[in-house]
């Protein structure tokens, strides 16, 4: 393959007819432009929309309770019930594999009227009974003070964390906010800590959050050991979506809900959602290498034409080489590489041009400052691997029908032909 | 050097086929330089095919240097033809694209001689045929007696064992032919058998054997007092 005398020849006969050669080579090196630039464009899309999950454990579900069904245990339908405090402990006993499980309370809410106070000023906030655990299903930064720890869980302290939307509406630029009360409800809450939501997707709603500990919040707001949902996070490895039956069904059976009883736990499956998106990723990517390998095909199928037109004219000179005593393979062997070289050069063209291209699109996204739902799209170094790899096959595919047929004239009729 | 038994060979075309050689009987010892003569039509083309593998036959028997030549797929006709045989042609047949030591150096490279041997021996054998001076040259800058010249050194660059020449002088003038000739003779010379398809006369009988063609038979073999070309030079 690294043969002088071979690489001396595929120049010579390229470089022969040097326009044939670049018309040809645009084919291909457009086709490799497009797959690149879908698959880039794919990518873009897939970090725009993964930005948007932020960090969220996606290993997670939510469960909250409903009203029954079906009757069961003497227990007529329609019943409504309430999680409590022990099934938290009756999941972990019964159901492996959780990393997680934070029962959590929850007032306000989507047009919930003013519920915290402090001085003059109100506001509307969502306000969540949790345990310490809740901060890496739901990660925020902390931007001062600290989060709920166990101490404040078992001491049922009432401090409170905020979100930077309350903070902005309860208190004067600049102010000091560690320390200070609100009231919510009525009832008085230190602030111990302030946060910041990495979810974009939470938008301000994420900011406008109030977390106090689970314990405190029960008591402060008359919950008794009720739990009004719980998020639910599986250990790495273990999916939740094959868990969440199981916890389902240890729930009924503490609640003495008829364990075929369909309705009466609600349930969101996060993982599977997530998964969905996944799989919406990998069908785009699939689209875009689809597409991508059909527009180079055409360019394949150009630089096979051209290698069929190439034999054409060089009947005479492999009539020739055979009757000076060129072995066929050897002769198929040199349009084959003639072929790949001629693809893999345009495609590194391509490859090129492509790269080039998506630096100035994401110079051009720099500049005009973030795109909803597109974020740096890029190719992987294994996008351009698998790219090469598309080119080398596809080369040997365009030179196979010319090498067949330049090994199929016999040397005589070849040197018949003037 | 060469046997040939009953050689028939007939080609298709159409329904009817066409039979060219109609049981050729003949050999050639080593160092012979043989004159096939005949008109067109007589087969005498047909014939140097099959002798130069470039054909095969129907039937008959063909044995080259004591090897039997029969059933040969590509890949070996290949092999035994950079072996066995060097060709001239008519129409020089020079790989327009490489220069003149290039093409013949073209059979050395077919047998996997290292490049440095290669070069030296393309231009021994140029320097032989006389045109050492025009060795870079590609074959358009050639005149055609030159570029035949540069086609019989690339036919013995492989050393065969046989030369096969079809119609050399053709498509040459009389005195280019006459040179072409010589250098044929002076190889004859050194051993080398060397077989001439002609139907020129004059270059028949600067040969030492004059086999005489028609209708796909031999009607004529006979040796001749070479006449040497170089007095025409």
């Amino acid at each position: 393959m690294f043969n002088r005398d071979r690489w001396k020849e595929i120049m010579e006969v390229l470089s022969g007819n040097v326009f044939r050669t670049l018309a040809t080579s645009f084919g291909v090196g457009w086709g490799v432009f497009i797959l690149i630039i879908l698959l880039a464009a794919g990518k873009g899309l897939e970090n725009g929309i993964r930005a948007d999950f932020g960090d969220i454990a996606t290993n997670t579900m939510f469960m909250w309770s409903r009203s029954t069904t079906m009757p069961y245990k003497g227990l007529p339908k329609g019943r409504q019930f309430q999680f409590k405090i022990e099934d938290v402990q009756a999941i972990r006993d019964n159901v492996p594999n959780l990393r997680f499980i934070s029962p959590r309370n929850q007032l306000g809410g989507f047009g919930g009227g003013n519920n915290v106070v402090r001085g003059l000023k109100i506001g509307a906030f969502n306000i969540y009974g949790d345990y310490p655990e809740i901060i890496r299903q739901e990660p925020m930064t902390i931007t001062s003070g600290r989060f709920i720890n166990q101490n404040d869980i078992e001491d049922k302290r009432k401090i409170a964390v905020i979100g930077d939307g309350v903070q902005n509406e309860l208190y004067d630029k600049g102010e000091q906010v560690l320390g200070t009360y609100i009231k919510i409800q009525g009832v008085n809450f230190m602030v111990v800590g302030t946060y910041q939501k990495k979810s974009e997707g939470g938008g301000e709603e994420g900011q406008k959050e109030i977390f106090v500990p689970f314990t405190a919040f029960s008591q402060a707001f008359n919950m008794g050991n009720n739990v009004g949902w719980m998020a639910i996070t599986a250990q790495d490895g273990s999916s939740i979506s094959d868990l969440k039956e199981k916890i389902v069904s240890v729930v009924k059976e503490k609640r003495r809900v008829h364990p075929d009883d369909k309705r009466a736990v609600g349930y969101f499956d996060l993982y599977e959602q997530f998964n969905r998106v996944e799989s919406l990723f990998g069908a785009l990517r699939w689209v875009a290498y689809f597409v991508g390998v059909l527009v180079l095909l055409s360019g394949i199928i150009g630089v096979s034409n051209i290698m069929l037109i190439v034999i054409k004219e060089r009947t005479k000179e492999i009539g020739i080489r055979r009757a000076l005593g060129e072995a066929p393979w050897s002769i198929k062997k040199q349009i084959l590489m003639e072929s790949i070289f001629l693809t893999i050069i345009s495609g590194m063209i391509g490859i090129v041009f492509g790269a080039s291209f998506i630096y100035g699109v994401n110079a051009l996204l720099d500049s005009v400052g973030p795109v909803d739902m597109f974020i740096n799209p890029s190719v992987s170094l294994g996008v351009v691997i698998s790219a090469l790899i598309i080119l080398v096959f596809s080369g040997l595919l365009a030179g196979f029908i010319p090498a067949q047929s330049a090994i199929k004239i016999r040397p005589i009729e070849a040197l018949r032909t003037e | 050097m060469i046997q040939i038994k009953d050689l028939h060979k007939s080609y298709k075309m159409g329904k009817n086929s066409l039979h060219v050689l109609k049981g050729i009987n003949f050999n050639v010892e080593e160092g012979e330089l043989v004159a096939i003569m005949g008109s067109s039509g007589s087969g005498k083309s047909t014939l140097l095919n099959i002798l130069g593998m470039l054909d095969s036959s129907d039937t008959g028997e063909y044995i080259l240097d004591n090897v039997p030549i029969k059933n040969l797929n590509e890949t070996k006709a290949a092999r035994y033809r950079n072996k066995f045989l060097g060709f001239v042609f008519q129409s020089f047949n020079l790989i327009n694209y490489k220069s003149a030591a290039e093409n013949v150096a073209l059979p050395l490279y077919y047998q996997k001689v290292p490049r440095k041997e290669r070069q030296e021996k393309a231009l021994k054998y140029l320097e032989q045929v006389g045109l050492k001076e025009w060795a870079s040259h590609l074959p358009s800058e050639l005149s055609g007696g030159q570029k035949q010249r540069v086609a019989i050194a690339r036919a013995l660059a492989a050393e065969p064992k046989v030369l096969l020449a079809d119609e050399p002088t053709g498509a040459l003038d009389s005195k280019t032919s006459y040179e072409v000739m010589d250098l044929i003779q002076k190889i004859n010379d050194q051993g080398n058998t060397i077989l001439i398809v002609t139907h020129e006369p004059d270059i028949a009988d600067m040969c030492k054997r004059i086999v005489h063609l028609k209708d796909g038979v031999i009607i004529e073999d006979k040796k001749i007092e070479q006449v040497r070309a170089e007095q025409y030079v």
